[in-house]
């Protein structure tokens, strides 16, 4: 944008009386970002980028800190902080002080930290001794600072695999405080997470939509045992994290694509995955080349994050109008979700990125073993028509059965995340048991990721975070959380309030169900 | 001997409201009462269009794909028993199945099949879960055109061998609630065994017949009544929907 556009639009931004004033300085700082030039790029990637087949989620042109950075806070609390000028916590109290002005010096995307760390592990040489009133109080005041201080629903915490009183503490204050921040992730192990923990997880989600409940064996082959889902379904290394995420909009390929399926897969699909690396190369060149973040930042002084666990995020979407469109092209009926050749059409899809991925090199990205993990992205608020990642449309999505053994597939391929969210009615919490039941065999059956809603509580999940509706509503007039104003724009574009809510059951023998489409 | 058929009106993958966990629920074509409540009355009739015969091996291969997101398997109806050769053979086979063992197997029954059923399904039944529609013979007649004491019978042994998952009380306002009679059914079931699972479900008129249109809907607190009276005569495992 030239000055005079510029000018115009920080003006805006000055004005703007929907925004706090954090949330000016924000946008503020985006403009500045903004003026400088791009890394450089081959022509062909500037117009995939110009015409977002290529997306580069609005990072910015000049990448100054990484996107999704985690400490490794276990570290931090053991050794203290030069840079703070702290010492080693003795204490819980010490603990929570020192963790809340760390996390205030946690770059990230959203200016906020995506990962305040695995708070059961974290905390586990705070709390012997402690009672379980006074762990209960203290932990509600780091619930409300966090909510408080850092109002962004990107900002997450992970506890399991094993049982905890942490855990269970983090639970009830989700269920009693009903805030958005932090997102909340279980990791569930089937050898070792205790029914009962999955369940109060359950019991969670159907008062506040937390947690979400990953894989954690899946987890561990992919990253190892230091892993954590931040931000909204981004599973990276502790003390590494992701340079950058750069998505390729699938449904966006079909369209330029003219020819048959094989030269669609053999030519077509390649060529857009490799400007998709280009563009993620030149960011994570800028980053560690020339803003040169892990030569200057005290989190890589102090060893709390290192280079070498760093990777950076191959993402896709639009999955479901791909597929739906090459089925079309290729004269045959049958949409995604609905259709066994439909599907297996997008597991040959996913599996071919995946491969062309797993053989290109990316610098700097040792976390992912030289290579991007490859990441089902969630959406954005200004997606239209097109559908999140690997999931199936929302309001077309089929019976949960059909929708778990249709998604469960393309999990595997996803290191770095995937995300399907599915939309339960009421007669759910009549028998949690049936959702662990569910949780458990979507485990079993290799899906990484496990999200879902209960239709009628005060939260709806965007594209991975949480929003209460009551906050939607209200979202033109300015709010708390930044992240309210995206799902705005995400409400309005994608219309997830309308997702077709699973009836788990019916007492009726109703065969046809008028909410599924298709077949 | 060949294996025995099933007559299938319907399955379903999940539900949530057919016994403990998630549960492949088979509904079984066919059934020995006429319940003016009965909210699948499409699958009443002994044939049906609509049913398709299956055999054991179909349905467990049906069964094994959703296996891994369930903690079992529902029989119901139409009236299970009535098919008990077939319910006897599936739940055999699902027992012996590496993969699917771990299934439990449950029967959602009007209780009309008599003591010696209960015995044949036992080796391979988990449980039980019988309707009462009403303790009142006269009352019970009139709501199902069907005898109640053969189900009291049925509630009474399964408890006795220890198959009885719980009894399902139908609450339709007005109609079978009265005070007097819950106290009683209270009173009975409580003699029975003071540690049976009583699930008090009330009244929908989805899915029900022209007869049934004009009953009332048991609300939250008609069916909190009726827990209520059973709380007071002793019985302490109680559920509703």
């Amino acid at each position: 944008m030239d000055i005079h556009e510029l000018r115009a639009e920080v003006r805006r931004v000055v004005n703007d009386p929907t925004l706090t004033y954090q949330q000016r300085r924000h946008r503020l700082a985006g403009l500045a970002e903004e003026a400088l030039e791009y890394p450089p790029l081959s022509d062909a990637a500037r117009e995939a980028l110009d015409k977002r087949i290529v997306c580069d989620m609005f990072e910015g042109p000049a990448p100054y800190r990484p996107r999704y950075v985690l400490p490794d806070y276990e570290r931090a609390v053991h050794q203290g902080s030069a840079f703070l000028e702290l010492e080693a916590p003795r204490d819980l109290d010490e603990a929570l002080a020192f963790l809340l002005m760390l996390y205030s010096q946690v770059p990230s995307i959203t200016g906020y930290p995506v990962y305040v760390g695995d708070l059961d592990k974290v905390l586990a040489p705070f709390v012997n001794g402690v009672s379980d009133d006074d762990l209960y109080r203290k932990l509600r005041l780091l619930w409300l600072s966090l909510d408080r201080m850092f109002p962004d629903a990107f900002l997450h915490t992970d506890f399991g695999p094993d049982d905890s009183r942490v855990t269970r503490t983090i639970l009830r204050l989700e269920r009693e405080l009903q805030q958005v921040v932090p997102n909340c992730t279980m990791k569930v192990d089937p050898d070792r997470t205790p029914d009962d923990l999955v369940l109060d997880g359950v019991r969670t989600v159907f008062a506040c939509g937390q947690p979400h409940f990953v894989n954690h064996p899946m987890m561990v082959a992919d990253h190892g045992e230091g892993y954590a889902a931040v931000s909204c379904y981004n599973s990276l290394k502790i003390g590494g994290g992701s340079h950058t995420l750069v998505r390729l909009n699938l449904k966006e390929v079909v369209l330029r694509h003219t020819g048959d399926l094989e030269s669609f897969f053999g030519s077509t699909l390649p060529t857009y995955v490799e400007l998709t690396a280009e563009v993620i190369e030149a960011r994570v060149r800028h980053l560690v080349e020339e803003a040169r973040f892990f030569e200057h930042s005290w989190l890589v002084h102090e060893g709390l994050v290192d280079l070498s666990r760093f990777s950076a995020m191959f993402g896709i979407f639009g999955l479901a109008e791909a597929v739906d469109l090459l089925m079309e092209r290729d004269g045959r009926e049958g949409t995604y979700g609905h259709s066994s050749e439909a599907d297996a059409l997008s597991y040959r899809l996913t599996q071919t990125v995946a491969d062309l991925v797993a053989v290109r090199p990316m610098p700097y990205c040792d976390g992912g073993g030289g290579r991007c993990y490859l990441h089902s992205q969630s959406g954005i608020d200004s997606d239209v028509g097109v559908t999140a990642g690997t999931r199936i449309p929302v309001g077309a999505e089929p019976g949960l059965y059909e929708h778990l053994r249709t998604v469960a597939p393309h999990h595997r391929l996803f290191a770095s995340g995937v995300s399907d969210v599915l939309s339960m009615d009421d007669t759910a919490t009549r028998n949690p048991q049936a959702m662990v039941d569910i949780i458990r065999g979507a485990l079993r059956e290799g899906m990484r990721d496990v999200t879902f809603n209960l239709d009628s509580n005060e939260f709806v999940r965007v594209t991975g975070y949480l929003v209460r509706k009551s906050d939607l509503a209200r979202a033109a007039e300015g709010t708390r959380h930044g992240s309210d104003q995206l799902a705005a724009g995400a409400e309005a574009n994608t219309h997830m309030t309308q997702r077709a809510v699973k009836r788990v059951i019916s007492q009726e023998m109703a065969a046809t169900d008028p909410r599924r489409v298709g077949g | 001997m060949g294996s025995p058929l099933g007559l299938v009106a319907d399955t379903i993958p999940f539900s949530c409201v057919d016994g403990p966990g998630n549960r492949f629920v088979v509904f079984l074509q066919g059934c020995n009462f006429d319940c003016r409540a009965c909210h699948n009355p499409q699958t009443i009739l002994l044939q049906s269009p609509h049913a398709r015969t299956v055999t054991v091996e179909e349905l467990v291969d049906e069964i094994r794909g959703p296996a891994p997101f369930l903690s079992g398997v529902t029989v119901s109806g139409g009236e299970a028993t009535l098919q008990t050769p077939f319910l006897v053979e599936l739940f055999a086979a699902l027992k012996r199945d590496p993969d699917l063992g771990r299934l439990t197997t449950l029967v959602d029954t009007n209780g009309s099949a008599p003591p010696a059923t209960w015995d044949t399904l036992a080796p391979v039944m988990d449980g039980a879960m019988v309707d009462l529609k009403c303790l009142d013979p006269a009352r019970h007649l009139e709501l199902t055109h069907a005898e109640v004491e053969p189900v009291l019978a049925s509630i009474r042994h399964l408890a006795a061998i220890g198959r009885l998952h719980e009894v399902r009380l139908l609450v339709v306002p007005g109609v079978n609630d009265d005070p007097p009679l819950v106290e009683r059914t209270a009173a009975w079931l409580h003699g029975v065994d003071p540690a049976m699972a009583v699930k008090v479900i009330g009244f929908r008129r989805h899915g029900a017949r022209a007869a049934a249109q004009a009953w009332p809907e048991g609300t939250t607190a008609d069916v909190e009544a009726v827990v209520a009276v059973l709380r007071a005569a002793g019985l302490s495992r109680l559920a509703t929907v």
